[in-house]
């Protein structure tokens, strides 16, 4: 195989929608699903006459989007239109940034599987609208165009071409995502188009400095989708570089169903776009005053919190990486923790990674979605510390809880639940149970110590699993014979 | 003639407050002006909303009602200034012959909350490029004092009209001179304001960074009366200035002694017409004779204005002009195969020569490897352009030039020579590019042809150019 051989260098360009009311230069609403062409105005239409006016949301958003990664925030930049024909682009240009864009440098640590850290260093953020979307029919029907999305604020993230590998590349797209959620500036998701990415690869003998011919790969809608169409890339500029070819350069589309990169028309890349600065907008001032109050409100990210969960709560690195993927859950394992004294964190940890997370799973909500909010964890928590319950119990109380949204109080009173801890309750029982089985307890004392179990089983089913497990133990030991 | 289309716009504005008029009754002399007219300057009318509108204001103030000051007084709009239903804006254009706009432009607002009455919109040269009115795909304005003439352009259409008593007063747009040559041409005022001075919003856009709306009227009290009505900050044009507007009004009987007036020796070369110095001259004098100081200035990079502005707007306009693509509005072909062949021949079709030669040249400066040479050198010229009024207006208050190397040409004589004509725009772009207000008013004839002066002033300062334009109205 060549892997000793190629070095894969991949950058990408990731456009990610920002979370705005309205959007980049009108006060139409962002909102996605609505009715096609219900969000709409002459400015965003681009009727004759209309003009664009910039919306101080999405440039906050932008900036706390480039202040996340470290990068540096222009005091001037300039809104720039890209020239292009295309049927959901109404003024025939897109307004973008070009040589000016609003933030350079800045980086985005990427984690991979083993473990290791990986820096991708960011060429550029730049903020742009959106186009709107083509729906093609049947050839009778011809295409229909739904202009609600067209003028929604974006911002164009680009990576050096640092990324060496499919898995660098969903490591940092990971990381990508995972702070524009913290940041509240992108809803995140892939399949609606909200993230959405390209990427540039070339390969490289191993140890050559210059680049080589690459290609860029467009239509990227989910992550495992940018990990197969690199993998695919790589392997195919390979096997033409190996076999005496040349790469050409070319933009190419990830077919997700067909599981393969094929090229684009060519007519739709020959593009000189033109870019000029848009004179109905004037150069985007950002003032440093305003920089720093939007420092001032940044969350803290999920690198910080992941390594705070580790020093501050004793987590192993696994927990404090499934804890802090969002905010939310972030949110949840700290505030739970907070109103449970005296249950240990790893102990709160366990419960949401195994309970909290499959029922999430299972029912396929967001955490801020669950009935049981950490006051009610932490409620369950207590009585399993006081012994009311059994952890055994406790998981019953919890499904009961995910179902109904009650108290674990309200429902260990109502199904009877608290654990019996009374060793005279018992004894009672043991001895019942002893009584009923005498041959299992001849075989224990011959020393079949797994007759035991059986017991404890018995027993449990006696009590409907309210036995407290240590006492059953210890007083059917003594039952038995031995101790 | 009648008695009302004789007046000024304020005189009838007075008339129509004082209920000696009643707006139907105006209105309705206007519009049976327009119809008799065959000039061509107006090409739609709003002629039953007109009346409704002028009969409303009647109404009302037969009641007794407030009105605002000018309530009931007729006016035309250039038609590429947008008005919501009814009429088509059209831009002069086959491409837009049918399109109707869902909204108002923001002077069509001011127009209508000041209650004045738009009669209709008026010819122009297509998407307002031109210099003469002759490229409309609905046919040439003919000139008002001589029909064999041209009008001048690209607002012929509104200059014609209100020099024809059609109106007593219109609106144009000023790109390059577009206001300011027809007036001069057609013996008017005609006010390009300072850029951002009044709201672009719904101008049908030719070159942004040099648009602007403003007057075209017989008299200086009639240009400030439209420009109080249509100036102002307008929070949907980013590039709309947020300058209290002053009362124009009130300027106009202000002395002018100690104005300085620069005369820039580049807007008076050897090659200009030796009856056009002298009209000009004669009322610089004027303003002397009322104690102004003329002084000699300079604005050395003059010479490059014509290059600088034909790249820039022409770029602009390259971009501007790629929305009329045959997909949402506007002319589409009939015969399209794919969608690349339907943008071809909506646009081929529906665009005039002129339009697509300057949709070519914007689109050939911006192109990869000629935008440094082209459309950045412009930039930076521009720079130098707007350094040279700044260092100028830090001597003098104003400044005055002719406002055309010549007189009113005769229709199709530029025909087979656009860049002939491009040059023409000599005296008028200089004040585009500068984004400062200009006026032309009348300075007499040669050979029977109006001849205009353009007053140049201070970013803001069109109140200077009202001052000293109300000394040069010859008993108006």
């Amino acid at each position: 195989m060549s892997e000793h051989k190629w070095e894969a260098v991949v950058g990408l360009e990731v456009h990610a929608q920002l979370k705005t009311r309205s959007k980049t230069f009108c006060r139409c609403s962002t909102a996605f699903g609505d009715e096609p062409n219900s969000n709409v105005c002459p400015v965003c239409l681009g009727l004759p006459g209309a003009l664009p006016v910039l919306n101080r949301e999405a440039v906050a958003m932008a900036v706390k989007t480039a202040l996340a990664f470290g990068a540096a925030v222009k005091k001037q930049s300039i809104l720039a239109r890209k020239n292009y024909f295309y049927p959901d682009l109404p003024k025939g240009y897109q307004i973008s940034q070009y040589e000016k864009p609003f933030s350079t440098g800045g980086q985005v640590e990427a984690r991979l599987e083993d473990g290791t850290a990986k820096i991708v260093h960011l060429t550029r953020i730049h903020l742009e609208e959106d186009a709107g979307k083509s729906l093609h029919t049947s050839s009778e029907a011809g295409t229909a165009l739904d202009l609600n999305r067209c003028g929604t604020p974006l911002i164009e993230i680009v990576s050096e071409p640092e990324i060496h590998s499919s898995a660098e590349a969903y490591g940092y797209l990971y990381r990508l995502r995972q702070t524009l959620l913290y940041l509240g500036v992108c809803d995140g998701n892939m399949e609606e188009g909200s993230l959405r990415c390209d990427a540039n690869i070339s390969v490289r003998p191993l140890g050559q400095k210059k680049l080589g011919t690459r290609t860029e790969v467009k239509n990227l809608n989910s992550f495992r989708g940018v990990e197969k169409a690199i993998n695919y890339e790589v392997e195919r500029q390979i096997s033409v570089l190996e076999s005496g070819g040349q790469v050409v350069q070319e933009t190419l589309l990830w077919d997700a169903d067909k599981q393969l990169v094929r090229p684009m028309r060519t007519k739709e890349e020959a593009n000189d776009y033109r870019y000029f600065p848009d004179p109905d907008l004037l150069p985007l001032v950002i003032e440093s005053s305003w920089v720093e109050e939007i420092e001032k409100s940044l969350p803290e990210l999920p690198m910080v919190r992941e390594k705070r969960f580790v020093e501050k709560y004793g987590l192993p690195q696994y927990d404090a990486n499934v804890l802090t993927a969002t905010r939310e859950v972030a949110d949840y394992f700290e505030e739970t923790v907070r109103l449970s004294q005296g249950y240990e964190p790893k102990k709160v940890s366990n419960w949401i990674m195994s309970e909290v997370l499959a029922v999430l799973a299972e029912k396929n909500i967001e955490i801020t979605d669950l009935a049981v909010k950490p006051a009610h964890l932490a409620g369950l928590f207590a009585l399993m510390n006081k012994g009311t319950i059994s952890g055994k119990i406790a998981k019953q109380v919890f499904e009961e809880m995910s179902r109904t949204g009650k108290t674990a109080d309200e429902i260990v009173k109502a199904q009877g639940l608290v654990q019996i801890s009374d060793a005279d309750t018992i004894k009672e029982v043991v001895a019942r149970v002893i009584a009923s089985n005498p041959g299992q307890a001849e075989e224990y004392r011959a020393g079949k110590e797994k007759v035991f179990g059986f017991f404890v089983g018995q027993i449990m089913k006696e009590t409907k699993g309210k036995a407290n497990p240590q006492l059953v133990n210890e007083l059917l030991r003594a039952a038995l014979g031995k101790s | 003639m009648s008695e009302i289309r004789k007046m000024s716009a304020s005189e009838l504005a007075d008339s129509l407050a004082a209920g000696k008029i009643s707006s139907g009754e105006a209105c309705r002399e206007f519009l049976e002006a327009i119809r008799n007219d065959n000039h061509n300057a107006v090409i739609s009318l709003r002629g039953e909303e007109a009346l409704t509108e002028a009969e409303a204001v009647d109404r009302e103030r037969s009641k007794g009602e407030n009105l605002p000051p000018y309530a009931g007084l007729p006016l035309l709009v250039k038609d590429n200034i947008v008005v919501r239903g009814g009429v088509p804006t059209t831009c002069a254009s086959k491409i837009l012959e049918n399109f109707i706009s869902p909204y108002d432009a923001h002077v069509v607002e001011n127009l209508k909350k000041s209650r004045t009455v738009i009669l209709g919109k008026t010819n122009m040269d297509e998407f307002a490029m031109g210099s003469s009115t002759e490229n409309s795909a609905f046919g040439p304005v003919r000139g008002p004092v001589d029909p064999e003439r041209v009008p001048g352009g690209s607002s012929g259409g509104s200059a014609a009209a209100v020099a024809l008593r059609l109106a007593p007063a219109a609106l144009g747009s000023d790109t390059g001179g577009s206001i300011r040559q027809p007036a001069a041409f057609c013996g008017l005022f005609g006010l390009k304001p300072t850029y951002g001075r009044v709201s672009r919003y719904g101008l049908v856009a030719f070159g942004s960074s040099l648009d602007q709306i403003g007057p075209l009227t017989c008299t200086v009290r009639d240009a400030a009366l439209l420009l109080s009505i249509i100036a102002g900050h307008d929070s949907r044009d980013s590039t709309s200035a947020a300058v209290p507007v002053p009362d124009y009004s009130s300027a106009l009987d202000r002395e002018i002694k100690g104005l300085k007036i620069g005369l820039p020796r580049e807007y008076f070369p050897d090659y200009l017409d030796s009856r056009i110095r002298e009209r000009v001259m004669t009322q610089v004098r004027k303003l002397e004779e009322q104690g102004a100081e003329i002084e000699e200035i300079t604005l050395p990079h003059t010479d490059y204005a014509i290059a600088v502005y034909y790249i820039v707007a022409t770029a602009e306009a390259s971009a501007n002009l790629a929305r009329f693509d045959g997909v949402r509005y506007g002319h589409r072909t009939s015969q399209a195969g794919d969608v690349i062949e339907m943008y071809n021949r909506s646009r081929s079709e529906g665009f005039g020569p002129e339009v697509k030669r300057r949709i070519m040249l914007g689109t050939y400066v911006l192109s990869a490897g000629y935008y440094d040479a082209y459309y950045l050198k412009a930039q930076k010229v521009r720079t130098l352009i707007v350094q040279d009024f700044l260092e100028a207006f830090e001597k003098v208050n104003l400044i005055i030039t002719p406002t055309t190397p010549s007189v009113a040409w005769k229709l199709g004589h530029f025909e087979d020579n656009p860049v002939q004509m491009y040059l023409q725009d000599i005296f008028t772009v200089t004040a585009n590019l500068a984004g400062l207000p200009a006026m032309s008013v009348p300075a007499g004839t040669v050979d029977g042809l109006p001849v205009g002066a353009q007053l140049i002033g201070r970013h803001f300062d069109e109140a200077t150019i009202f001052k000293a334009a109300s000394k040069l109205e010859g008993g108006k």
